[in-house]
């Protein structure tokens, strides 16, 4: 117990620290290295509540792929020197949206300070096979056949949108 | 292993599946031969449009649920239906001439109007956060994609990154609201979620509070209400005019659909808390719309705040969370469906190429240039105003008796008032149109498809009226239902 | 403190060890036979000096590029140029903890053994793309372009491949895969059954793994004649000698998921040449028996390269997303029909 416990601070902390990062680089390519790491940390996050499966295709598909894409198009782009003219367009925001964040996250503090670890139910048994792939795949065909099918179908309206927006027409 | 889908789910999906099924064809038709799908692809997105009415109309009166309680169907679910396909159809109607004008591709945009407008639909059977989510998604990624559909125009490129941008925004917020409300209740359905709020002392666990916060803020975006309603005037602006009539009528619908199902029939025992969220809300939403709109003389700029100014209005209908209240959510959706459509008609038609001509000042002596299309200006203005012979008044009379009956004075006092404001910009486009002359007369060139539109929606805007009992058995029926 | 907590821990170090030595000497003596084979293909001699037939030539080298000098080029990124070949190298060892060497010869057996490959290797394209951006060379960003274009392009069919084994065996477990494909005779690999389905995944998950380890004909990510070398152009040394290892180890590793996937495993191809053992000796027959057919594939690899030419940019591009993801999608489908409607015998 104590070891999860420390795992999960690290990885806490990992996650937390990277995503900081993530929005305080001033180089783009740094920020999408800290945001992969940041998937990492949650994937670990994931291993460690036993979901093996939905670790592992996080890793594949965030870190491996997307990621990947992500940091081809900042490459690509060479955002460094644009980012800098961006700036200065609305100087009072730099200064406001911090602090309207810091209000928020000092009210979620609150409000998880206050009650949420009390009612934190007992860690029930896990079922045989929890988180590895057969019976996320039940559940998936069955249970939550919609949601699955609906996520195709959101699917295909990106790559169809995708294509009309980046096409190239005669 | 077989996929456990019950004939009650199919019956449950089956709009939505005629629908999703049109967009197929229309796609694939696009992707095989693009000359015959630019001729008959909106005739097809009809079809499929009329074929899900005629669903709606089986499922009328009946009630079910599928996929272990996901979507629900019943009479709420099915006006919304209703309102949304009503919206979708004349959209339709609008683009055919409007993408030959502005040369834009067709297949493409079919497709991804059937594939929002299933997003919609499912939004607003749903009886689910996690479907929730996914239809908002599903219909705003379309959106997204629609906004910015004229890409060699920069104002509708501006207008799709504006919306994608907070509309990602606010999905994310959304989703962790939904999260912690998981956190808090361990469902996420909505029949779970009311029975676990008959919990004692749930009702003050900050998670829950905090999760309930963060959805009525990503619902709130999607239906335009202050304070999350910057993006409005832009996004309106610059998305296509059939894209920005679609929008402001059928997203409306199924996110107020959803908002009502999630606040009052889910979280109806937290209605202590978020009634007064909605009440304010509410009023800062009526009072901004419409102050600013009079500000306007971009006739599109100004139709999205007035836009925003009826999510107001319907937002009263749900702050009083009464019989009456949720009775005239559906007839307003219908009402508003029409008369905004049929307001943005007309802008489309008056636009010329490359949404020129978008300022007041181009519908100076309208009357003279085009009499039936002014008139028919006309009348959305007397409707959206709330004048009578129109359905706007008939709506607005429902929705103020409900804030009556729930006894929200003040909330009814800044309804009242702000339509009383509202009045000044909207008459004010019908006194440019018939009182000034125009310097040269010349004739309006209305194509047919969309005259077949705006006629439609002229007809219903005053049919509502006339006859509001039509609709009365409709309206009736909706506070039966259970969740 | 707990005694049982410290051996578990140390058994794991020493496997971990066990795995990296067995890596280093693989892919030393991998080096050593391709400048042979390739010599002998291409009527030369290779290396034949330092030891018998040359045996000694890649330590020998291997301790060359230990001494050298470690460069780090001017304007580069110095912290992303040296964290980069560990970035590529780790995952290429980490899939080394489910490969089956032999019949309880696997490190640990997960559950998800197959898609933990796929999502570990997957990583390694985050490595090579931050080397070739962090040297500040020209040659090597366009070698990382290359990479991420052609490693997105053709993850998926290969993941798509792997996908028709997983619906045969029912398993994603590497023990469970093989154990599928037990029953003494070859005629029970994969290869060999269900209507040639998983003879096209087969050579989908071979075209799309030499293109993950850049292999010729897939090998533009470093197209030395129109790149220099590539996304690893101005490294050297220890940090080269990194890079180097994982090419090969990743190759090798290709080639073992094949055999695992598609050749029984670690089965003996005819009944009499394994079976009715125990103990030790099965271990052993089943290690070598992995490795022999493993062996076949890597000279194949070889082969590949000593004889083919590298084909261009965008002819690679096409191939990947219009051909090899339709072909994909097509067997996956096949795959699950044949299956669910009870075709082939499981």
């Amino acid at each position: 117990m104590i070891a999860e416990l420390v795992i999960f601070i690290i990885l806490g902390i990992v996650a937390v620290s990277s995503a900081f990062a993530v929005i305080l680089s001033k180089n783009p390519v740094y920020a999408v290295l800290f945001l992969v790491i940041n998937f990492f940390a949650l994937a670990m996050l994931y291993l460690v509540l036993s979901a093996q499966f939905v670790a592992f295709i996080q890793i594949l598909v965030y870190a491996g792929a997307i990621m990947v894409l992500f940091l081809f198009v900042v490459m690509l782009l060479n955002l460094t020197g644009a980012i800098e003219s961006l700036q200065d367009k609305l100087p009072a925001q730099r200064w406001l949206a911090p602090a309207l964040g810091m209000v928020l996250l000092v009210e979620i503090a609150v409000v998880f300070l206050s009650g949420f670890f009390a009612q934190v139910p007992e860690a029930s048994e896990l079922p045989e096979g929890f988180g590895t792939s057969a019976p996320v795949g039940m559940l998936l065909f069955s249970r939550y056949v919609l949601p699955f099918e609906v996520t195709s179908a959101v699917l295909l309206i990106a790559m169809v949108g995708s294509i009309v927006l980046a096409k190239r027409r005669p | 292993m077989t996929i456990p889908v019950s004939a009650a789910d199919w019956i449950v999906i089956n709009t939505e599946l005629i629908l999703v099924g049109t967009a197929m064809i229309v796609l694939l038709l696009d992707a095989f031969n693009r000359r015959i799908s630019d001729r008959i692809s909106p005739w097809i997105t009809l079809v499929g449009v009329v074929g899900g009415l005629v669903s709606l109309g089986f499922l009328w009166g009946q009630e079910y649920t599928g996929f272990a309680g996901m979507l629900v169907i019943d009479s709420f679910s099915v006006l919304v239906k209703m309102a949304i396909l009503f919206g979708t159809g004349l959209a339709v109607l609008l683009s055919v001439d409007y993408l030959r004008r502005e040369e834009l591709a067709q297949g493409e945009y079919y497709g991804l109007l059937l594939l929002s407008t299933v997003g919609m639909l499912l939004l607003t059977s749903s009886a689910n956060l996690i479907m929730i989510f996914l239809s908002l998604e599903m219909l705003s990624i379309a959106l997204y994609v629609l906004t910015g559909y004229a890409r060699m125009r920069p104002r509708s490129q501006e207008a799709g990154m504006k919306y994608f941008l907070l509309g990602s925004f606010s999905a994310a917020i959304l989703v962790y609201g939904v999260a912690l409300i998981y956190g808090a209740l361990g469902t996420v359905d909505l029949a779970g979620v009311a029975e676990a709020l008959t919990a004692p002392g749930i009702l003050s666990n900050p998670v829950l509070l905090a999760g309930a916060g963060l959805v009525l803020v990503g619902l709130g975006f999607k239906v335009a209400a202050v304070p999350f309603q910057m993006w409005t005037p832009d996004v309106y602006e610059g998305a296509p005019s059939p894209v920005t009539a679609f929008m402001s009528v059928s997203t409306k619908a199924a996110a107020f659909a959803a908002l009502t199902r999630v606040l009052v029939f889910a979280f109806s025992d937290l209605s202590g808390v978020w009634m007064a969220v909605i009440w304010a809300i509410a009023a800062l939403t009526m009072i901004f719309g419409n102050l600013v709109a009079i500000a306007q003389n971009n006739i599109k700029r100004m139709l999205a705040y007035s836009s925003i100014a009826h999510a107001g209005y319907i937002l009263v209908a749900v702050a009083s969370a009464n019989q009456l209240g949720i009775q005239s959510i559906p007839f307003y959706l219908i009402a508003y469906t029409f008369m905004n459509i049929g307001a943005w008609a007309v802008v489309t038609v008056i636009t010329r190429k490359g949404e020129e001509g978008v300022g007041l000042s181009d519908y100076t002596g309208l009357f003279w240039r085009n009499p039936l299309l002014a008139v028919s200006m006309g009348l959305f203005m007397f409707s959206l105003a709330g004048i009578p012979p129109t359905a706007g008044f008939t709506a607005k009379i429902y929705l103020f008796m409900a804030a009556v009956n729930a006894n929200l004075i003040g909330l009814l006092i800044v309804a009242v008032v702000t339509t009383i404001i509202s009045a000044y910009f909207y008459l004010r486009v019908t006194v440019i149109m018939f009182m000034h002359r125009p310097s040269e007369v010349s004739a309006v060139h209305v194509p047919i498809a969309a005259y077949v539109a705006i006629i439609i929606a002229v007809v219903a805007t005053l049919w509502l009226f006339l006859f509001p009992n039509s609709t009365q058995a409709f309206t009736e029926a909706v506070w039966r239902m259970g969740l | 403190m707990n005694k049982e907590l410290l051996l578990t821990a140390g058994i794991h170090l020493l496997v971990a060890i066990v795995i990296l030595g067995f890596i280093l000497f693989v892919v030393m003596y991998m080096i050593w036979g391709l400048r042979r084979i390739m010599g002998f293909m291409q009527v030369r001699i290779g290396p034949n000096r330092l030891g018998w037939q040359g045996l000694l030539q890649t330590p020998a080298d291997a301790l060359k590029l230990l001494q050298k000098e470690d460069v780090i080029p001017k304007g580069a990124d110095r912290w992303l140029f040296t964290i980069a070949p560990i970035i590529v190298f780790v995952p290429a060892y980490m899939v080394y903890v489910v490969m089956p060497f032999g019949d309880g010869l696997i490190a640990k057996d997960l559950n998800i053994g197959i898609l933990y490959v796929s999502a570990i290797t997957s990583i390694a394209v985050i490595g090579i793309v931050i080397a070739g951006w962090a040297s500040n060379n020209k040659w090597s960003l366009l070698g990382a372009f290359r990479a991420a274009a052609q490693l997105v392009a053709y993850e998926v069919p290969m993941i798509l491949a792997l996908c028709v084994p997983v619906i045969f065996a029912g398993s994603l477990r590497m023990g469970g895969i093989i154990e599928a494909q037990e029953g003494g005779w070859f005629t029970n690999w994969f290869i060999f059954r269900g209507y040639g389905i998983p003879a096209l995944a087969f050579l989908i998950y071979m075209a799309a793994g030499l293109a993950e380890v850049n292999h010729i004909p897939f090998d533009i990510m470093e197209a030395e004649s129109e790149l220099v070398a590539g996304f690893n152009v101005e490294y050297s040394g220890m940090k080269f000698a990194l890079f180097f290892l994982e090419e090969f180890a990743a190759a090798f590793t290709i080639c073992a998921i094949a055999v695992t996937l598609f050749f029984g495993g670690w089965h003996a191809p005819f009944p009499f040449l394994g079976e009715n053992l125990t103990g030790i000796a099965k271990m052993a027959v089943s290690l070598f028996w992995f490795l022999a057919k493993t062996a076949v594939f890597v000279f194949v690899l070889m082969w590949i390269r000593a004889t083919w030419p590298r084909v261009r940019v965008d002819q690679l591009m096409n191939f990947g997303w219009k051909v090899m993801i339709p072909m994909g999608l097509f067997i996956l489908l096949a795959a699950g029909t044949v299956v669910t409607l009870g075709w082939v015998k499981l």
